[in-house]
């Protein structure tokens, strides 16, 4: 995934559906803003005209005027934060469905961004933050444009040079002290970068290292390590600190000379007799009460370029290319038995360097049981994912019935052609939804009588909770073996007439693998399916192997045939059973691992002769 | 948005000064700055009312009137300055504190490893040691120095608004201590509420995830387009629940707005209308006026930092909380072991936070010299038991005797310099291939570790690397495979040359061709040595003397106990 933040007017672009409601908040934060200040200009007009001693009725509107300012802010500042808010949720939530619509035309489960949990936390916390767009962005800054123009046309009126002062302090600290501030920050970072990563790599050995530290005695030493390293984090900080302060000494220092410049031109002003001297203490307070216009923003600018680092990464996962498009006539698919047939495909994923499937054949026809064997990265699960059209043929045909796919709409192929990915998802909510997932309408009866199917059985009977029972984020409360369990009851409550299981055994033990696929090839029978594995127990009882290496069918036929012509299958499975034998058989037949001994003799033939006699 | 309050605690956690002895220079040197900052605004005050004074009711010209406007502008560039001076030292302080903690808390990990460290994740702890300890930046460099700044300003400007007109101070003394009371009597009727809605929101993200993880699983079944709808609805309902929560919430800075704004018209209003009745004089109702808000601003400004309080001292207190935690092991004896034999009855270890026992009445008995491998069904314990041995697991009930000790008086740094330990999943070292096997003999040569990569098989994969054994590894440098790790590790048991093998399935990672090489290099290395051996793997197993089988764990009943992840 890239790193470049977005340009700053998409980023700002992600509030467009907020628009009336943020330009609301922010007339009401300029309102606010704008009740203080006045509330100095006319306090201070106030005292100034009561010092020359007037009738007590002139000062009736100036009175009222304080009274009103003084009560109106606390109220517009308290409506501004719930418009606001209101508008940073509705921008989150359009924001969610937009991301959510984008990635759904993209999903297969191939790419990176579906595959990694870690990457898909981050856009998800990205998206979250981009909230801040409108709070923390927009409104300052729209607040401060408001309320600086109606501010420096107001002191204008009164002195015109005392106007063009005020201008350009509120002009400078709105732009110049952010941008330095943003500046300095940004170089102290990348200064520190280095040994923060160097402090938080000897964080993580004493963390993660703990035991083995522990077991060594390394444990002093490391934490010798983690001073060391801290303490170079410290004095560049010691270093940097100087310029931490500057944004807020620069606003103070512009705003206070405003004010000062201000009087000294009014000053000036009222002795030559163009200025109302009551009007002079105006011209002080009003700068004054103005540093709240400026002083949000060096916070909006920061906030800003973080606005645009998350932005980019949810846009670059928005851009996410759909692997596939749907035509715009579809073919209806008819009513089977179906057929899927793949014709010397060549396929991968985009921006995959190499193909992964370089001229398939397979033919599923109604019934059959074919098994799709191969080392990790042969394209096994690429191949799956042409099944189910998640993923588009380079070349060659992918056919349904005779059709190639492409001419259906791809959600009609998946009515038809079901998968078990390898790690397949279960949501964050109870067994019973999770399995509602394959058929909406499945009544509670028939939930228990899959998940007796697939072996779930007694554990069921032992959940106090029953199909009520809360799976936890990631299915985090079932074990591995129980979530590709959940996962085959689901896909065969679907009822899909053609199944591809994508590795089910994948990250389950030996003896437990071989019980779930002895289960699965009982429960799904009569149905058409692939089962891609590399465990190769219990394969005895499919129609057809293929054996699919770099990208190729290198042989295919049933085991008996595999085997007797001791090709790449027979060698896999002779080394699979070499390493099942149980200990206690294993321990007086020490010829096997002389056997073992001899595997760097890298034909592997020569061990399958030799195990071929074992007993 | 607002952030949970969590219980409620003072402006400052005096833990803060006990554990970070940076924090106290620097609260002098606040309260310092506080002070001066103080003077500074009372001295602005002064000056602008007597200059104002001077050229409107005295009709002086800017020449008569250049001593105070030069004055003038020293204080505000002295307030500029102040404002520079306090960042900066919040900056150091907040540095300084953050290391002090940090170091603290890395110190302890160690010490109370495991019982403290096995109900955490070390992901979060790891982030909360780097990062997470960032946000006391807020705390220290935008939160404390407000919290004596809204002290000592209000203090000082009511003393002296207090000598030019009694009735204004009044007011001022009388409505700045509403303002925190209000703002914590609304915080804590909205704290449930408020953390409520934070967990919702959280709860929210969360299935956000969920669905966009599971999309393609959604897709398979034909469910990923309804579930737009469902998104913008559930976001919605949040929306409109929050809604509900912040009107109650943002009470409290309608108060603190409205008495701030309200007393300073007051004070306006009043010392007007005393001027105009002459029982004032302008000049000290323009100071007044200058200073009333002067007296709100500091506590404003404490309104708008408590969020960025909130987060570090979140951030401290999980830090606290880590340096609290008592150490793991309870009391550590000093006899020394007498050999590596080792006698272990009746042995029990439970978990924290479960229900069934890891191991339960485990035998074993290993005679010096002798190679054991314990094999079992995957979550029966075996991990567990090697971890008794090696001294990070006190057992729960049965008597462990090690070297011809007991456990509770063996010393058990000495213990372990007799051991060489091969856990499952090595850990990495950001350090060096050559320093990474020198953890298990610091004082080893280059030919010993060249001895030590060639037997564990990793020559040729040392060679591959771009700077041989002096390539770095782990964070931010090369990786190696779950296999190669493993490999390392044993090249780390070789070099450390000790009299007691603990290997934990060592070879699991490996592929079949691997695996041979490496059997022939453990089965050297064995010879004449006391070894305790997990063996998942046949092969591996064969190398024993004895075959110990551990039974498989109890079946449990509900999911919450399920997966035996203790020997995982």
């Amino acid at each position: 995934m890239n790193d470049r933040p977005a340009g700053a007017l998409r980023t700002l672009n992600v509030a467009r559906p907020a628009q009336r409601r943020i330009t609301h908040a922010s007339l009401l934060g300029a309102g606010a803003i704008g009740a203080s200040i006045a509330l100095m200009a006319t306090s201070a007009w106030l005292i100034s005209r009561a010092a020359q001693h007037p009738a007590e009725a002139s000062l009736t509107l100036a009175i009222v005027g304080v009274q009103f300012f003084g009560l109106s802010r606390g109220f517009l500042r308290y409506a501004e934060r719930l418009v606001g808010h209101d508008a940073a949720l509705r921008v989150l939530a359009d924001l969610r469905v937009r991301v959510y619509e984008r990635l759904e035309a993209a999903a297969p489960a191939g790419l990176p961004l579906f595959r990694r949990g870690d990457l898909m936390a981050r856009v998800v916390n990205d998206v979250d933050s981009l909230q801040d767009v409108v709070l923390r962005v927009i409104e300052p800054f729209a607040v401060a444009a408001l309320v600086g123009i109606v501010t420096v046309a107001g002191m204008w009126w009164v002195l015109p040079q005392a106007g063009f002062v005020l201008l350009v302090a509120l002009a400078l600290s709105a732009t110049a002290v952010p941008w330095l501030t943003g500046h300095l920050a940004t170089r102290a970072e990348a200064k520190q970068a280095t040994v923060r990563g160097e402090l938080s790599a000897e964080v993580v050995d004493i963390v993660d290292g703990a035991p083995e530290l522990i077991v060594m005695g390394g444990t002093e030493a490391q934490l010798g390590r983690i001073e060391r390293a801290d303490k170079r984090l410290r004095s560049l900080s010691r270093r940097g600190a100087g310029t931490a302060g500057v944004g807020l000494a620069l606003t103070t220092e512009l705003i206070g000379l405003a004010s000062w410049g201000a009087l000294t031109l009014g000053v000036r002003a009222t002795h030559g007799g163009s200025l109302n001297g009551a009007f002079l203490a105006v011209l002080v307070l009003v700068p004054l009460a103005a540093v709240e216009v400026v002083s949000p923003l060096p916070a909006a600018t920061q906030a800003l370029q973080r606005s645009r680092v998350a932005a980019g990464r949810v846009f670059a996962a928005m851009d996410t290319r759909s692997v596939v498009t749907d035509p715009l006539h579809p073919v209806p698919i008819g009513s089977g038995p179906h057929t899927v047939e793949l014709r010397s495909v060549w396929a991968s994923y985009p921006g995959a360097g190499r193909a992964a499937l370089r001229g398939v054949d397979l033919t599923l026809a109604p019934g059959r049981r074919v098994a799709l064997v191969g080392p990790s990265g042969a394209g096994k699960s690429t191949l799956a994912d042409v099944l189910v059209r998640f993923l588009q043929a380079d070349g060659g045909d992918a056919m349904l019935d005779g059709v190639p796919m492409e001419r259906y709409a791809a959600d009609d192929v998946r009515s038809i052609v079901g998968l078990v990915e390898q790690r397949a998802h279960v949501f964050d909510t109870t067994l019973a939804e999770n399995l509602r997932i394959g058929r909406r309408s499945a009544e509670d009866a028939e939930l228990k009588r899959v998940l007796e199917r697939v072996g779930l059985g007694p554990w069921l009977d032992g959940l106090s909770d029953g199909l009520s029972t809360e799976v936890g984020p990631m299915g985090a409360r079932l074990s591995g073996g129980q979530r590709q369990r959940v996962a085959v009851a689901r896909a065969l409550l679907a009822d899909f007439p053609i199944l591809v299981l994508d590795e089910p055994t994948e990250h389950l033990e030996r003896a437990a693998a071989d019980a779930l696929t002895t289960d699965l090839l009982a429960v799904t029978e009569g149905r058409s399916i692939l089962l891609i594995t590399h465990r190769l127990s219990g394969l005895e009882q499919v129609d057809e192997i293929l054996v699919l290496q770099g990208g190729v069918i290198v042989e295919h036929g049933t085991h008996a045939a595999l085997l007797a012509t001791g090709g790449r299958y027979a060698a896999l499975w002779w080394e699979e059973r070499l390493g099942d034998q149980p200990a206690s058989t294993q321990q007086n037949v020490t010829d096997v691992t002389d056997v073992t001994d001899v595997t760097d003799v890298t034909d592997v033939t020569d061990v399958i002769i030799k195990g071929g006699d074992q007993p | 948005m607002t952030k949970p309050t969590g219980r409620s605690r003072g402006p400052f956690d005096p833990r803060l000064l006990h554990y970070a002895r940076a924090t106290r220079t620097y609260l002098v040197l606040s309260v310092g700055v506080g002070g001066a900052t103080a003077v500074l605004v009372i001295a602005q005050a002064w000056l602008i009312a007597t200059v104002v004074n001077g050229a409107f009711l005295d009709h002086r010209d800017a020449a008569s009137l250049h001593g105070p406007l030069l004055a003038l502008l020293a204080v505000v560039s002295g307030r500029a300055l102040l404002a520079w001076a306090a960042e900066r030292a919040a900056f150091r302080a907040s540095a300084a504190a953050k290391s002090d903690l940090r170091q603290a808390a890395a110190a302890r990990v160690a010490a109370f490893w495991p019982s403290g460290l096995e109900q955490r994740d070390t992901g979060q702890l790891t982030v909360l040691l780097t990062t997470g300890i960032d946000a006391l930046d807020g705390y220290f460099s935008r939160y404390l120095p407000q919290v004596f700044l809204a002290v000592i300003v209000p203090v000082g400007i009511i003393a002296v608004v207090a000598g030019a007109d009694w009735v204004s101070a009044a007011l001022i003394a009388v409505s700045v201590p509403l303002i925190p009371l209000f703002m914590a009597l609304v915080g804590a009727t909205t704290r449930d509420r408020t953390a409520k809605r934070m967990r919702a929101l959280q709860r929210l993200a969360g299935h956000f995830l969920d669905v966009l993880a599971g999309l393609p699983t959604l897709k398979v079944f034909g469910r990923a387009k309804a579930q737009a709808r469902s998104i913008a609805e559930v976001t919605n309902r949040f929306r409109s629940a929050t809604m509900g929560t912040l009107r109650l919430t943002f009470l409290s800075s309608l108060v603190l707005e409205l008495l701030a704004t309200v007393s300073v018209a007051l004070v306006a209003v009043a010392v007007g209308l005393r001027l105009l009745g002459g029982s004032m004089n302008f000049h000290d109702a323009l100071f007044v006026l200058v200073l009333a808000p002067e007296a709100y601003l500091p506590l404003r400004a404490l309104g708008t930092h408590f969020h960025a309080s909130a987060d570090g001292m979140k951030a401290a207190e999980e830090i606290f909380e880590l340096i609290e935690t008592p150490d793991g092991d309870g009391a550590r004896g000093s006899v020394r072991a007498d050999g590596t034999g080792i006698v272990i009855r009746g042995l029990d270890v439970t978990y924290h936070g479960r229900r069934l026992p890891a191991v339960h009445d485990f035998e074993l008995v290993v005679q010096p010299g002798e190679t054991i491998a314990l094999t079992g069904p995957s979550g029966c314990g075996k991990t567990t038991v090697l971890s008794v041995v090696l001294g990070l697991r006190r057992p729960d009930a049965g008597t462990v005797r090690l070297g011809g000790v007991d456990l509770s008086d063996l010393d058990l740094d000495d213990w372990r310099r007799h051991v060489a330990w091969v856990p499952q999943r090595p850990h990495l070292f950001a350090r060096t291939v050559a320093e990474n096997i020198r953890l298990g003999r610091p004082d080893a040569s280059d030919a010993h570790i060249a001895a030590a990569l060639d037997a564990a098989g990793l020559t040729e994969v040392v060679r591959r690397l771009p700077r041989g054994i002096d390539t770095p590894l782990g964070e931010g440098g090369a990786g190696l495979s779950a296999g190669e790790r493993q490999r390392l590790a044993l090249a780390r048991a070789f070099v450390r040359n000790a009299p007691l093998l603990v290997l934990d399935e060592p070879t699991s990672s490996l592929d079949n061709e691997t695996e041979a090489d490496v059997l022939d290099s453990i089965r050297h290395l064995i010879f004449g040595r006391t070894a305790l051996i997990v063996a998942h793997r046949p092969a591996l197993a064969a190398l024993a003397d004895r075959v110990v089988e551990l039974p498989a764990p109890p079946v449990p009943a509900a999911i919450t106990a399920g997966e035996g992840a203790a020997s995982t």
